[in-house]
């Protein structure tokens, strides 16, 4: 490959400095003339039929605009097409507590919150499910939802049972079973920016919404078939979005609210979540009850790995089928198992929907495996860094259920969190209440399906030249703080030889842009570089076509770089790129290109679901996480996370350390903070989110995050863009099971169940004490420390 | 509605406001002053962090009346004229504004600290950013930022 002049340097964002000086523009800072302010009214109900809703006193308050109920949209939409289950607004029942009855839009939002409270709805409430065992259990009823089909349940999402080799015959013969189970709590989003969306509806039967959404285009698709609007007059505009980590890769009541609100009025209708509503609107990631048996031989090479897992789905199915696949589906590498088998079910119960949230559904299965992991290098008394490498499933490979690896830097990430931890002298050698745990982990880079089946490209992007050597690229990928659009800049001008300053990027319009699917999956680097590149060398053929021309030379002599055309071996020939570009619109007519992306078809199995969770790519991390766990409180302190990652190859290194980090965090929180919960009946309301605030729901600050350090793994694998693959998931799923198994390093004690709060802890370690002190023989208390 | 007069970012402004108005709807809503953020609307996250007086504030907690008569800076008045603050050069360039929601409040937190404390350690810097919430970075890189601006101003 010829030396790269921008890609895997560290440059600036193209909306960086947009984003240092407040200007860049979000949804919430959008504000049209006559706009009104929206507010939904919510269930205070987990589980109810609506028997009655009486809009009118709410009509006659002054500064009401209009009033919309559930029946005024009553078509049911999901983002998986298989599972439509939700309303914009309930139409018969409630399902959590939360759940969006009616919409109001006013002058302004006091009038708009004053108005709901003169909504009267009659509702004859229902017994909820909070437990996701007894849903399930209630197999006839009463359900939750209609079942989707005659003698199934409706308390149940999805059912996923594969087997991949004969699990039962090699725990048989495996010389070490370990079984174990485990509780993986739900965490939520939290981005730091609510939910937003404006919608204009025109005389003209144009719609415009602008939205706080990471897949526009699936919101164009749903406003236009539940709102029963022409797809063609229905445009989607995503400003600035402040945050989302798969938050808002769906679409949401209030979306389909400020659109039907805008008809109903002709004017502009805005809706702004409040903090609470942002955590009732959750489709974060899923509890996961998880018991697992993996055999091992007596040299720690895995011969099994049986899972059985309880998805705790809440109130819709959201992108549920997915997860309940992907709870199963992507633990198979980065070890070899030569027999496996999941069986996972989705329970709905009257909580929050759940839906993917970084790491979507292999996040918890992989804090499981990873312990199971680190117990059989316990029993086997091999290093866990050693006995991960005995498995290691190689490069260029199939998995035992059919995904197709290309490049895999793993090794070399389990070398990097070696070296750099100091993982040698620090492993089973620390002092009591001090350890080390490593863990490793696997994920797509992008889905090889699109959300609805078609065979149209993944990823779009359409380049026009200005006459003043400005390069303008037309991009549908969403920019949601991951830095999709400088990656499209880099590529462009990396591929063109354009300064970086001359390369504008226009996206988030689907007025305008090439469809891409959407910011989820970690899909947009690979799937939209690729397509970035195509369109770029397509543009660059017509250049150096007319170039060649005026110099009578061969097109490959004429090279593009720095802002110039040079001709190849005679440095003295050479024009501005912008003349170059004139030479070829002269030659070519009006110059653009189109570029585009779709996953080979090869990279999967051909069993009943063998689609989901194939990747074109997959990134490979590894974790080495050190604690500090005070004995007497419980209490543990995390000093410092590791982080190596095979990110194929970093177009810009500073941003992959950004992810790498941003995910190191994230885990960490998860690890030891947060938890998405809802009162019981006994503490007073039952199916209450138990703390839906941020100061409650605890989001690590400064003080808390430990330090982090990135450790970047090239692979270059073959069909990324120069190599890359994604670096906004993988890096994530480490950091949960690398803590468990530090933790387990200082003080002894295995943690099963997340987070690893200071109850938690010290309940175990209370528990191992007593444990330690029934078995000695002359009931002499083990020190705790003794046993390392 | 009600009259208040501010002074924001050096310009002596009045807007007519509701009584109940924090200091965030006024700049927000009443001078279009949208760099400042509403995350949380109830002083848990920092977003909405500006400089009164020198001091770092949130500005949804802070009813807009206990402004009148301060010095009120938000992200819109950390440059001086064309040129950018060494702390917002240096985010762009460490990488530390990811999806930039809480960036304003964490730049105005950053540059109320530089002004009192130069050359602050790591330490300091963590301790003065405790107020804001951020979701992206894992603070890592915003610490880079802020260090390497301190550098830049001489600390």
């Amino acid at each position: 490959m010829k030396r790269l002049s921008t890609i895997g340097r560290p440059m600036r964002k193209v909306d960086g400095l947009a984003k240092a000086t407040g200007r860049a523009r979000y949804t919430d800072d959008i504000r049209l003339p006559g706009m009104l302010h929206g507010r939904i009214l919510r269930s205070p109900h987990p589980h109810a039929r609506i028997v009655a809703v009486d809009t009118s006193r709410a009509e006659a308050l002054e500064g009401v605009h209009a009033v919309v109920t559930g029946r005024d949209m009553p078509t049911a939409y999901g983002i998986i097409p298989w599972t439509p289950d939700e309303y914009p607004l309930c139409v018969d029942k409630v399902r959590y507590i939360g759940d969006g009855v009616a919409a109001v839009a006013a002058v302004d939002e006091d009038a708009a919150i004053a108005a709901l409270d003169l909504i009267d709805v009659t509702y004859e409430e229902l017994p909820a499910y909070l437990d996701p065992h007894e849903a399930i259990a209630a197999e006839d009823g009463p359900y939750i939802h209609e079942p989707r089909k005659p003698g199934w349940s409706g308390n149940v999402t999805k059912v996923v049972k594969l087997e991949f080799g004969d699990v039962d015959e090699r725990l048989a013969d495996a010389d070490l079973v370990v079984e174990g189970e485990y509780f993986f709590e739900g965490t939520t989003h939290t981005p730091i920016e609510p939910h937003c969306a404006i919608g204009l509806a025109e005389g003209d039967g144009k719609l415009t919404v602008w939205s706080a959404t990471q897949v526009p285009h699936y919101l164009h698709r749903e406003l236009a078939r539940v709102l029963e609007v022409d797809p063609a007059k229905v445009r989607v505009i995503q400003p600035s979005v402040g945050g989302a980590f798969g938050g808002k890769s769906e679409p949401f009541d209030l979306e389909f609210c400020v659109a039907k609100l805008s008809m109903m009025t002709g004017r502009p209708v805005k809706i702004l979540y409040t903090r609470e509503e942002v955590f009732y609107a959750h489709r974060g990631r899923h509890p996961f009850h998880m018991r697992y048996r993996t055999g091992a031989t007596r040299e720690g090479m895995l011969t099994s790995v049986d899972a059985e897992i309880v998805l705790d789905g809440g109130a819709y199915a959201s992108f549920g089928l997915v997860t309940t696949y992907y709870s199963g589906q992507l633990l198979t590498a980065p070890y070899q198992m030569p027999a496996y088998r999941f069986h996972s079910t989705r329970a709905y119960t009257n909580k929050p929907a759940c839906g993917p949230k970084r790491g979507h559904g292999s996040v918890q299965p992989r804090f499981a495996i990873e312990v199971q992991l680190d117990r059989i290098a316990e029993r086997l008394e091999i290093d866990p860094i050693e006995l991960r490498r005995r498995n290691f499933i190689g490069a260029n490979t199939r998995t035992v259920n059919d995904l197709r690896v290309t490049s895999n830097g793993f090794l070399e990430c389990l070398e990097e969190v070696e070296r750099a931890s100091g993982w040698k002298r620090k492993h089973r050698r620390l002092p009591y209440g001090r350890g080390v745990g490593v863990a490793g982990s696997t994920y797509i880079t992008g889905t090889n399906y699109p959300i609805y089946p078609n065979d149209m490209p993944q990823s779009g992007v359409q380049l026009q030249v200005d006459r003043s050597g400005r390069v303008s690229v037309f991009s549908g990928a969403s920019e949601i703080g991951q830095g999709v659009d400088s990656m499209v800049a880099y590529v462009v001008a990396e591929e063109l030889g354009v300064p970086l300053e001359h390369i504008r990027v226009l996206a988030g319009d689907t007025d305008f842009t090439p469809v891409d699917l959407g910011a989820y999956s970690s899909r947009v680097t690979f799937m939209l570089g690729n397509a970035c590149i195509e369109a770029s060398r397509k543009l660059k053929a017509k250049v150096q076509g007319a170039v060649a021309e005026a110099w009578d030379s061969k097109p490959r002599e004429v090279l593009l770089a720095g802002g110039w055309a040079v001709r190849a071996g005679d440095t003295g020939t050479s024009m501005p790129l912008r003349q170059a570009f004139n030479l070829a619109e002269a030659k070519f007519g009006t110059l653009g290109a189109t570029g585009s992306y779709n996953t080979p078809k090869d990279v999967h199995g051909s069993y009943r679901g063998a689609t989901i969770g194939a990747s074109p790519a997959y990134s490979f991390t590894a974790h080495v996480a050190e604690v500090e766990v005070d004995p007497e409180t419980g209490f543990v302190t995390v000093e410092k996370i590791w982080i190596a990652h095979d990110c194929g190859r970093a177009l810009n290194p500073v941003l992959v350390a950004g992810q790498m980090e941003g995910s190191a965090y994230m885990g960490f929180a998860e690890a030891l903070m947060e938890e998405q919960i809802f009162k019981s009946a006994d503490q007073g309301r039952e199916g209450l989110h138990n703390a839906p605030s941020l100061l409650d729901y605890r989001i690590p600050t400064s003080l808390d995050t430990p330090e982090l350090e990135s450790l970047i793994v090239e692979s270059i694998d073959p069909e990324g863009p120069y190599g890359a693959k994604e670096a906004g998931e993988g890096p994530l799923h480490p950091s949960i099971p690398a803590i468990a198994n530090a933790i387990h390093d200082a003080v002894g004690v295995r943690m099963d169940a997340l987070p690893f709060s200071p109850p938690r802890v010290w309940r175990a370690i209370r528990d191992e004490e007593e444990r330690r002190r029934a078995a000695a023989p002359s009931g002499r208390v083990a020190v705790a420390g003794g046993v390392k | 509605m009600e009259v208040v007069r501010l002074r924001v970012n050096g310009d002596e402004r009045a807007c007519g406001v509701p009584a109940h108005y924090t200091l965030l709807e006024a700049l927000r809503y009443g001078l279009g002053l949208t760099g400042s953020k509403q995350g949380c609307d109830k002083g848990d996250c920092g977003a909405c962090t500006v400089i009164v007086d020198g001091r770092a504030v949130l500005s949804c907690i802070t009813p807009v009346w206990e402004a009148e008569g301060k010095d009120v800076r938000t992200v819109e008045g950390l440059a001086n004229g064309t040129e950018t603050h060494p702390v917002q050069d240096e985010f762009d360039l460490n990488g530390a504004a990811q999806c930039g929601f809480c960036t304003p409040g964490i730049l105005c937190s950053s540059v109320a600290l530089l002004d009192r404390n130069p050359s602050p350690t790591r330490d300091e810097i963590r301790a003065a950013l405790a107020g804001n919430l951020c979701r992206c970075t894992g603070y890592a890189k915003i610490y880079d930022a802020v260090e390497a601006a301190a550098d830049r101003l001489g600390g």
